[in-house]
């Protein structure tokens, strides 16, 4: 039975204005919770989804850290000498900004293909659609730990010295990974409904690479630009980045992230728990 | 004590046009406060009405089929059953492990050895690596595909792989178990020889649910059935009243033909012209638009005009025009 009808009002603003219904809520987080359990599963499904690329040859995954060495190295030669760096400093400093740019791109990109990609599995199995959502933040993590060794490779050569700084790492890549996980769920939810947002996303990261310090220096701008501040990605590439190079992170950094993630999971968790259960009908 | 309840239950689909896909398109809509329509109408979401107003209690030891013509509503259906959709509208409430059985190989990775297969299944089924791999002897030996087993299943037949999926599949006894047709289709042969183990996997299943076109498969599995129609439950009770209903409402569906030719002749000499009426894409699409024609007669005598798809109803008249210029 077929019948054509136009929404006179959107979607989006009817539920502002009626609300959330707790048990939509309740139902929500029990679906991330329930997807946690599934755990085995999506840990096995993140996996197949980086050995599947690299299945047949002899490497296997390790591509991964050749092709990220390769740009790195011949990035870092270059512009070391545009910038006239010395390669000293410069090398790890690209190296690590490489590596977490990898990460955090990942998760937004792998993101937005979080249901779209498992629309035959999600039409099939009465699993928590949240564990889609969590195999993408999980090949991030595979391959960042994967990529995490050029930049180990290279402080090495460079006689970094170790400093308990270092141990800021493991907070950060929590708190990314946290970010990532509603980036996976708000994006991959919003790209099942709006297929033009993956592209969208794809530009607008794109561009953001340039304006993110990673190839350059925060301090090479004349003076601390506001657009830097404002810029999410520079805190998040900042907050992991300082510590891998033995400094401490800046607060500033540390508290922009906390806001995101808390900021982000807010809006995620309205979205997903009015829209969650359309995902089926979308994909 | 498994149990599912459907009160009230319907599910709509929207099919999206690339336009309503778009969230550039949905942005500028409501900047513009909703003032730029497309005139064919690309802005609307068309809502297809899969189930409607579905009343169902199953209970530990029912064994149910589902009948009904292709696009009955049969696969939502079970969909709504495994908790796959939720409905727009209504209460499900469901209680018990369920596992569907709607796509036997889902999930199979053709680069992965048939071991790891099976384990992939295993957790897809919800058991965890451990359970799994207690149970990976068992399932080994039913395959009888011994050192097939080490090698990517990229390598095997349909019929490995089949067996590789029912193997596993008939592994562990869920409480609920949902199969939608097609399951074992082609590869009889092997049915036969696994019929036991799916004789002994079947009793300890609380309830079934099986949608099939075979008669004979649902008589000889379900004690009682339901038959719907156009997203209606329109017949439930005993397995043989349904499908005599079933047939007859097959063998009543040309006598209603003539509602259809006065509302568009035009599918008439159509049919007439298909060379060979076995054809099934001609006659399926024949049989879409007598749906359709039935339809648009009952809205429009009803007077429901808002409810019609006036821009098929548009291009079926001018079809019609021209078909009748021609002849």
């Amino acid at each position: 039975m077929i019948s054509s009808t136009t929404k006179a009002q959107s979607p989006l603003i009817q539920q502002l204005r009626r609300g959330l219904e707790p048990e939509q809520f309740k139902n929500a987080w029990l679906d991330i919770v329930a997807g946690w359990h599934r755990r085995e599963l999506w840990a096995t499904l993140g996996l197949h989804d980086v050995r599947q690329r690299y299945r047949r040859s002899t490497l296997g995954p390790f591509w991964i850290t050749i092709s990220m060495g390769v740009m790195v190295f011949a990035l870092g030669l270059l512009y070391g000498q545009i910038f006239g760096q010395d390669l000293h400093e410069y090398l790890p400093f690209l190296a690590a900004g490489f590596v977490i740019w990898g990460l955090v791109s990942a998760m937004i990109l792998g993101g937005c293909t979080t249901f779209i990609s498992a629309e035959g599995m999600i039409r099939q199995l009465n699993a928590p659609v949240s564990i889609y959502a969590y195999r993408e933040v999980w090949s991030a993590v595979i391959a960042f730990a994967h990529n995490i060794w050029i930049f180990v490779a290279v402080a090495w050569w460079y006689d970094a010295s170790l400093s308990w700084n270092m141990l800021w790492v493991v907070p950060a890549v929590l708190i990314l990974l946290i970010n990532g996980f509603w980036m996976a769920l708000f994006f991959g939810l919003l790209s099942a409904r709006f297929r033009d947002v993956p592209l969208i996303v794809g530009s607008v990261v794109q561009v953001l690479f340039f304006l993110t310090p990673v190839i350059w220096r925060p301090e090479m701008l004349p003076d601390r630009a506001l657009f830097l501040q404002l810029n999410p990605f520079y805190h998040m590439v900042e907050i992991l980045r300082a510590p891998m190079l033995g400094h401490v992170p800046a607060f500033e950094n540390w508290a922009a992230v906390v806001l995101i993630a808390v900021f982000g999971w807010v809006i995620t968790l309205f979205f997903y728990s009015a829209y969650r259960w359309r995902i089926a009908y979308w994909v | 004590m498994a149990s599912i309840t459907l009160e009230k239950v319907s599910v709509s689909f929207p099919v999206y046009s690339s336009a309503t896909r778009s969230i550039k398109n949905r942005l500028i809509q409501s900047a513009t406060g909703g003032q730029i329509r497309s005139e064919s109408g690309s802005d609307r979401i068309s809502v297809v009405q899969a189930l409607q107003d579905i009343n169902l209690k199953l209970e530990s030891g029912d064994r149910i089929g589902l009948v009904g013509h292709n696009g009955a509503g049969k696969t939502t259906l079970l969909r709504v059953l495994g908790g796959i959709y939720e409905p727009n509208e209504g209460r499900v409430s469901i209680k018990g492990s369920t596992v569907p059985l709607f796509d036997i190989s889902l999930g199979m990775d053709p680069e992965s050895t048939g071991y790891e297969n099976i384990l992939l299944r295993g957790l897809y089924l919800g058991l965890s690596r451990s359970q799994m791999r207690a149970r990976l002897d068992e399932i080994a030996d039913f395959t009888e595909l011994g050192d097939f087993l080490n090698l990517p299943i990229r390598t095997y037949s349909a019929g490995m792989r089949m067996r590789l999926a029912f193997a596993v599949s008939t592994s562990v006894a869920p409480d609920i178990l949902l199969i939608d047709e097609g399951i074992g289709a082609g590869d009889a042969a092997f049915l036969e020889k696994a019929s036991q183990r799916l004789k002994l996997f079947t009793e300890q299943v609380s309830i079934i649910v099986l949608s099939s076109h075979s008669e004979a498969l649902i008589s000889k599995m379900c004690t009682k059935a339901v038959l719907m129609e156009h997203g209606r439950v329109i017949g439930a009770g005993t397995t043989e009243d349904v499908l005599e209903q079933y047939k007859e409402s097959r063998d009543g569906s040309p006598k209603a033909a003539p509602l259809e030719v006065s509302i568009s002749p035009a599918s008439v000499p159509q049919q007439a012209v298909v060379p060979s009426p076995c054809d099934p894409g001609s006659g399926a699409s024949a049989k879409d638009r007598a749906d359709w024609a039935d339809r648009t007669a009952h809205l429009l005598r009803e007077g429901r005009w808002q409810d019609v798809d006036l821009d098929r109803l548009v291009t079926e008249v001018e079809s019609l025009a021209h078909t009748q210029s021609q002849n």
